[in-house]
Parts: C-alpha cells; structure tokens; sequence
C-alpha cells in the first residue's frame, strides 16, 4: 500500500479523473424515483433497508434495466435519455459492476477472467494477458493467476473480482455489497483494498452497502434510500455519526432519542431529560436528536445510582445475535420513535436473565451522548 | 435425512424389475456362437454404418437448431413464448409413426413443402436425408429441453457482469453463455444421439427401409426378426451396448463434476 491511508482525499490529483455522473431515474414498477449526482472521483454509498430500491439503482446506472422516465449523463455523454429514446447498451458504458458474489466466470482461470474486459474491448491475447497480470498484481492476488475460481476462497475470489473489474477500465464503479458475502476475516482486508482502489485512485463509485463502516471508510457521501426515494443525503460522517432522522440512524446502527434541546442536552415528549454533548449549532428550544452508540449502552434490571448518567427505562422486544454481541432491542417508544438498542456481551446477558417483555433500564454516560438538531429543523 | 416408508420399496423393486428382466432375458436368447458372422453380414453392416452417420448428422442438426431455440425459450421475452415452448415438446408426446406421416405430408412429392423442392428438383422422402430429418424430428425436443434447464440454472447474472465489462451480446454467448450450460448441451447432445439411434416409427414411415440408405439398425432388427430371429436378437444387442456406453458417458460425466 502507497501513500497515508488516513486523512481526507483531497490533495492535487495526477491526470484527468472521469466519472462525473448526473442521473434522474424512475422506475415505476419498483417505485423508484431518485436523483444521484456524483463529481469525477467522488465516492458515494447508498444505505437503505431491503427492497429500498439500491440494487435496482445499479442496475439502471449499469444498463441492465430501463427506466421508465430519466436521463443518466456520464462525463457528458448521454448514456439514457427517455425524453430522446437514447440508450447505450451494458457493454457500452464503461461502468463496471462489482457484486456480493464475486461472479467469476467458473470455466476461466483468475488471469483469464481479469483479461475479460481487456479482450471485450478489442485488446490482443498476450496484452490481454498482460494487463490482466498487472491488474491481479496490483489488488495482491498475482500469485492466484492460474487458479480456477473454485480454487479461491471467498476473499481471493473478491479480489480477483475487484481486478477484473479495473481491468475493464470503468468510468464509474457500480459496487453491490462487495462485502457482504465474506467472513469477517477476509472483509477488512477487501475494504482496505477497495479504500485504495477508490480513495487514493480517485475512481467514481456508487457503493451500495448495509454495513456503517463501508460508507466510513469509502464513501465520500451518503445516501439514505428508504421506498425508492432519498430520505437524507450528505457527508458520510455527518449522516452517520450524527444521524437527524430515526431512519438513518437505525441504518447507521447508532441509538437515537428526539426530543427539544435543553441547555445540557434534550428532553423528550414523556419529560425524559438525556444529559449530553449539545452542540453550538442547536440552539436550547429547538428539536434536536441525542444520538450515541449501542456500545456504550449498559443494561440494568434495577435503576443504577452512582455516577451521573442518563437512564433510559423500557421494555426488552428482542435479543438478536451481533457479531460476539448480544443486542438488546427494546420496544418502540410511546410516541412511535423506533426503539433504542443496547450491544452486551452474552454473558451479560445471560447474568441478567434478559428475554423479550421483561423491563429493564438502559444507561449510558453523558460523554457518549452526542446532542444536535434534528433533520429538517 | 428421514427414513423412507418400507412398503415403497416394493413398487421401486418391481419398477427396476420391468426394466432390467427383459433385458436378461434377450441375453439369454443370444446366439453367442456365430455372433460374430451374424453381425459382421453385410446387411448389418450397412445397417449399423447408417445408424451411426445418420444419428451423427441428426445430432449435429439438433445443436445448431436446438441451442438458438433453448436461448430464445430461456431469454427471450415475447408473447407466445410459452406456447412456444410447449410446441417444442409436441414431438416427445407424438407417437413416432404420426410424426413420419406429417413429415410424409410436408417433405413428400404432394408434401406442403415437397411440391417446391420436387420442382427444384430435390427429393426428400425415401432418402438418407429423410432418416436424418426423422431422427432430428424425434430428438429435437431432448436437447432444447436439457439446454433450456441448464441457462435456467446458470441464471444472467454471469451475463450481466460480462456486460458490463465490456462484453458484445455476440461475446457473452460464445465465452460466457455456451461454456456455462456445457455439461447441460453435452448430455442433451448425447440424449439426442441416442434418441436418433433408436428411432424406428419416423424413419420407416417417412424413409421406409431400403438397405444402405434408409435401412438403420432397428428397422434391420426388426426386417430380421421374421426372417432370421438370432440375427435380430445379436443386432439388438448391439444397440443396447451403444445405449449403455451412451448412459455411462452421461453419467460419467456428471459424477465427475
């Protein structure tokens, strides 16, 4: 790996960066209706629940689907516009899709599946090949070049995946959960590989994804789907550390209480007060969220005394499996704001006989509370 | 796994009976001295030669027909297309003879399409091109059948990625599409084979039986059964070897993927 991983991208680039994309897509029979605007190089993840319309959103942008109305321009070329009837076929676009599965065409071996894209644009065998290396060189998977896609696992399979996908020279990548499908060993190293590919490459990417930490780490911008409509849009870390809307807190899988600001921090209709970091730009008076993470939430069966902290009483709906975690899902509150969440580890959980119906009491610290306005205030 | 219900192994136990005694019993009735004179006369001889090259060509027909055909089924979108594809199976449920009288009535001298070709010169009917048109007739359904399931099976999403890479539609069949249903295009390739190897009711409605033209191998069994029953019983036994090796290669093939 070259260069400082961390930091914004944002310094000089070297050569023309393509990608620009300005889209408006409507599909009637999938009910999506939704606006993507995306500058060369830039990076933006688009979250939402199932069935919220993402992977239909690639396939439009790929040319797999038509869309009922809508226009897509990519660095200026028109690739749909229904107003004209123009549309330029998959194979035409240049916009490489990168799937949950890695999809690598099981008869070719790692080198041949990577020249796919060199040999579709007319390149000759041995350059083909060439390229091909140079790409499985670059995403470290040189030494799997003679390997048939059933010799890989998972992660070597993604890898070769994403190379086949470069090697096709795409102006706009089109990732559909590129992670999912991979255990938690080989997921980290894949995203490490693809913050490369997309970051210090500069390569415009529209990265579909459930996972909090793919948009973190990846997206420039996120973009919260819900019903094949934009609910909210902005700066990946705003919209994730500090969600305004319940839903994009849920996708963000970070706690979230409205309610009306107050000098140290909110309280809710119910006259709950949760103590926290307020922030300048919410003034006291004004609807604000208290967002935190489920991490930092502790669980009691009786109320806890000792050092200040916000305790938030409820009633237990479910217990569902985290990684190593057990989250604690409580019932939705009285006013019908989704219900908060608390991440434990299954011995607590088991310590404290928790299960569905029993009344608890959530706490967490003043510090881990983050206080700031509310979407749309 | 749950355990099957014992009294089902009975009716599995009579049903591999019906199949396997008969075939005991020809082995039984074969002339196993002289077997080799018997099938090396050369009326066998021309019989199995013909056999062979007419169920070659017949295979070779329903490969390039039958895959475009299971594409359109498989991919295609279009009204009708389900009708189609019942219309495609219509020669597996048609008895056979009915099949060669409408081939009769269609590439006959009075045929629908006969009349054209008689003027052009061209007879079909009674000739080693209407064996292959019979055989082709019959065994056509076998290979769409078992290419349309494998592009089921295989799905468009390999299609898609290959699109998107770059890749013609002309590309994407011919280096995605064909590889991926290969297994599935090999044992209807091979079903198909067999089916034309067999075929007797078509052939001798539509071709008739006139030895090194028309005359495969069942229609000699059966030509020999009156005259010669040993000759027809060792000419028989020949076919259900060609069978075997023709279940084994399938099979063969499938367990080793």
């Amino acid at each position: 790996m070259s260069g400082p991983v961390s930091g914004p991208v944002s310094g000089p680039v070297s050569g023309p960066v393509s990608g620009g994309l300005v889209a408006h897509l409507e599909l009637r029979a999938r009910g999506l209706d939704v606006d993507l605007a995306l500058a060369p190089g830039e990076v933006v993840a688009v979250l939402g629940p199932n069935g919220a319309g993402k992977s239909t959103l690639l396939a439009l942008l790929a040319g797999l689907l038509r869309p009922d109305t809508g226009r897509v321009e990519l660095d200026g070329e028109v690739l749909v516009d229904t107003a004209t009837g123009a549309f330029v076929p998959a194979h035409r676009r240049a916009t490489a899709l990168l799937a949950q599965e890695p999809l690598l065409f099981p008869h070719l071996s790692a080198a041949a599946n990577a020249a796919f894209g060199p040999r579709s644009r007319g390149a000759r065998r041995r350059q083909a090949h060439a390229e091909a290396l140079a790409q499985l060189a670059a995403v470290g998977a040189g030494d799997l070049a003679d390997r048939r896609p059933a010799q890989l696992s998972g992660g070597q399979a993604q890898r070769v995946a994403v190379a086949r996908a470069l090697a096709a020279r795409p102006r706009l990548l089109l990732l559909d959960e590129p992670m999912a499908a991979l255990d938690a060993a080989s997921a980290p190293a894949l995203r490490q590989l693809l913050r490369r590919v997309l970051r210090e490459d500069r390569r415009s990417a529209v990265l579909v994804t459930h996972d909090v930490l793919d948009a973190l780490v990846l997206a420039d911008r996120v973009l919260v789907l819900d019903g094949g409509r934009v609910v909210e849009e902005g700066p990946a870390r705003g919209v994730l550390a500090r969600p305004r809307s319940a839903f994009a807190a849920r996708v963000a899988g970070i706690d979230l209480v409205s309610g009306t600001a107050t000098q140290d921090g909110l309280v809710t209709t119910d006259g709950v007060r949760v103590t926290g970091r307020r922030d300048p730009d919410c003034p006291v008076g004004s609807p604000a969220v208290a967002v935190f993470r489920p991490s930092a939430v502790a669980v009691h069966r009786e109320p806890p005394t000792g050092s200040p902290r916000n305790v938030l009483p409820v009633v237990i709906a479910a217990l569902e499996p985290v990684g190593e975690l057990v989250r604690v899902r409580a019932q939705d509150a009285a006013d019908g704001s989704p219900g908060l969440f608390a991440d434990v580890t299954a011995a607590a959980a088991a310590d404290l006989h928790l299960e569905p119906g029993l009344a608890v009491h959530l706490a967490v610290k003043a510090t881990e509370v983050a206080v700031h306005a509310a979407a749309g205030a | 796994m749950t355990s099957l219900p014992r009294w089902v192994w009975l009716p599995a136990a009579v049903g591999a009976a019906l199949v396997l005694v008969p075939l005991a019993g020809l082995a039984a009735r074969v002339p196993w001295r002289g077997l080799g004179a018997v099938v090396t006369s050369p009326a066998s001889v021309d019989a199995l030669l013909l056999s062979l090259r007419t169920a070659t060509a017949s295979t070779v027909l329903c490969v390039v027909l039958g895959v475009p055909m299971a594409l359109v089924l498989a991919r295609a979108s279009f009204r009708g297309v389900r009708l189609l594809r019942a219309l495609v199976l219509v020669p597996l449920v048609l008895p056979p003879v009915v099949g060669g009288l409408a081939l009769l009535y269609t590439f006959g001298r009075r045929g629908l399409v006969g009349r054209s070709l008689e003027v052009l010169g061209v007879q079909v009917a009674f000739s080693t091109t209407a064996v292959v048109l019979a055989q082709a007739f019959v065994a056509l359904p076998f290979l769409v059948l078992s290419v349309e399931g494998a592009l089921a099976t295989a799905g468009q999403r390999y299609e898609a990625v290959a699109a998107t890479l770059g890749a013609r539609p002309t590309t994407v069949l011919l280096r995605v599409t064909l590889p991926l249903v290969l297994p599935g295009l090999a044992s209807g390739a091979v079903l198909a084979f067999a089916r034309s190897l067999g075929e007797f009711g078509a052939t001798l409605t539509f071709a008739g039986s006139l030895q090194g033209v028309t005359r495969t191998l069942p229609l000699e069994v059966y030509l020999q059964r009156e005259q010669d029953p040993d000759a027809a019983v060792a000419l028989s036994l020949l076919l259900v070897a060609v069978a075997v090796v023709v279940v084994v290669a399938t099979r063969g093939r499938r367990a080793a993927r």
